[in-house]
């Protein structure tokens, strides 16, 4: 990184410094009310604590296991439906639109019907989740597949190659940057709804914990979990582009 | 064409009167699945008596205003950061930050501060529109031809009359993408809220008639979202045509 990109970066977290103690000023000076505002200092302690005496940790790796399981369920069953559907032209004509009309349902409201199907539980989150994150990646391999150089297709033929081998060697390569990017987007996703499903079902998760922290008015425990959903939320990204950015090496550096 | 629309129309037909006769020869009485029939019905009571209209108006009421409110702050920011390199360079840690916080997690913020109803449903709508069209106005503004600034610049436009003459047209396009998107994820995060807290539209309506064990009812309401969510989608699709023609759809991102 050059010197001046350096320096602005610097200055960059001056300027979110600043902000931290703009708001560490309104909560000293009693701007708005402590009960609903903690100060920096009293978010940290509180995070600090949670993570020392308390059971932040386990809230954390309770959402975190939510979202991963869900997420991953979603990515195997939405891959796998998505290159069964994408890689016949008559299954894509008949399914596809109905895929698209789906699309835009807000996926919450799958919730109610989750709760009258399997109540209250785990499995009732892992099924909201898994749904909710599908779509991304679905449409993203059905899209990736018809995608796919037609020429790519003819050599196949030519090489009287298996219909799996298409899949695996030509179709799925070739579709891979789109289904890393529904993946990525599916993250997002998942997070939501887990905090959704925790805090409607009472699961063990930082949801139901910042919902009891609000409930209580232990506003400082509130913002450690907020801060930690939006931690939780930038880790995943950051990682996820990280493996993008490493499986799609040979994309770049090829050709 | 008509032969594509036919396909397009077998598996939801097929899969609707599979649905009717499982339900009618079983005979299973079950608080999360009811004939296609009788969802029907339900929906034409909810609208006899007026109940799903209202909750309608609640829903689009709050996840409009938000769109509107975080939508102004997202353009604002976006054009101030497209414009002035600087500013955005010195914004970016905060933004990055603040970011990849879920919408929902400041519900039990906005739930204390603001108590049940509207404003705190807004409050979270417009925290989530923010972001989408913050990031796309921003790229709009950087990506509008240089040569036009500096035309701008030759003729000496003050700052105002530069954003309200050159930058926002050339950038209008893709402005209005970014408002389509963000109006997708308002009517989710609407619905997400009702959902999980606020005892207002349809989504606490879909979970009042789980509840009240009416899955006819519960499935009704269902059809109802996804239709709205549809029908907003195209609706603002041929907007978008009609506004900018053809040229605008074809470079977005999916």
């Amino acid at each position: 990184m050059n010197p001046a990109l350096l320096m602005w970066r610097a200055a960059s977290f001056l300027v979110a410094a600043g902000f931290v103690g703009l708001w560490q000023l309104v909560a000293n000076l009693k701007l708005v009310s402590p009960v609903f505002l903690p100060g920096p200092d009293r978010a940290w302690a509180s995070l600090v604590r949670g993570f020392t005496s308390g059971d932040l940790l386990a809230k954390t790796i309770g959402t975190l296991e939510h979202m991963a399981y869900g997420w991953l369920l979603a990515s195997i069953v939405g891959i796998a439906l998505g290159a069964m559907i994408g890689s016949s032209k008559a299954m894509r004509s008949y399914v596809a639109p109905s895929l698209e009309f789906l699309r835009p349902l807000p996926v919450s409201a799958i919730i109610p019907v989750a709760i009258a199907l399997f109540g209250l539980t785990q499995g009732m989150a892992l099924f909201v989740i898994a749904f909710g994150a599908i779509w991304p990646m679905l449409l993203a391999t059905v899209h990736g597949f018809a995608a796919v150089e037609p020429r790519l297709y003819e050599v196949a033929r030519s090489l009287h190659m298996s219909r799996l081998a298409v899949i695996f060697k030509i179709a799925l390569p070739s579709a891979s940057p789109d289904i890393i990017s529904g993946m990525r987007l599916s993250l997002t996703v998942a997070l939501i709804l887990a905090v959704v499903c925790e805090i409607l079902a009472g699961l063990d998760g930082l949801g139901y914990w910042v919902l009891l922290s609000a409930r209580a008015f232990r506003s400082a425990d509130l913002f450690a979990g907020v801060i930690l959903l939006g931690a939780i939320g930038y880790v995943t990204a950051q990682a996820m582009s990280m493996v993008e950015q490493r499986l799609l090496r040979w994309r770049t550096s090829g050709h | 064409m008509s032969g594509e629309r036919w396909k397009a129309a077998a598996l939801p037909v097929a899969l609707l009167v599979a649905l009717e006769i499982g339900a009618r020869a079983s005979g299973i009485q079950s608080d999360a699945l009811a004939p296609p029939s009788a969802v029907a019905v339900a929906l034409a009571e909810a609208f006899a008596d007026g109940s799903i209209i209202g909750a309608t108006r609640d829903t689009l009421a709050s996840a409009f205003a938000g769109l509107l409110l975080g939508g102004a702050v997202g353009l604002a920011l976006g054009i101030a950061l497209g414009i002035f390199q600087p500013f955005d360079r010195l914004m970016e840690v905060t933004i990055e930050a603040l970011r990849p916080i879920p919408s929902i997690a400041l519900l039990p913020i906005a739930l204390i501060a603001l108590g049940f109803g509207y404003r705190m449903e807004i409050v979270i709508v417009a925290f989530a529109c923010v972001w989408p069209i913050l990031i796309l106005s921003r790229a709009a503004v950087r990506s509008i031809e240089p040569r036009l600034i500096e035309v701008s610049r030759a003729l000496k436009l003050s700052p105002g009359d530069r954003v309200r003459k050159i930058i926002v047209p050339a950038a209008l396009p893709r402005i209005f993408l970014a408002f389509r998107l963000a109006a997708g994820i308002a009517l989710i995060v609407a619905v997400t809220v009702e959902i999980a807290i606020n005892p207002i539209g349809l989504g606490a309506s879909i979970m009042t008639a789980q509840q009240a064990l009416r899955p006819d009812l519960m499935l009704a309401y269902l059809v109802w979202i996804g239709l709205i969510g549809y029908a907003l989608n195209a609706g603002l699709v041929v907007a978008q045509k009609h506004l900018f023609g053809p040229a605008a759809l074809a470079g977005e991102a999916r």
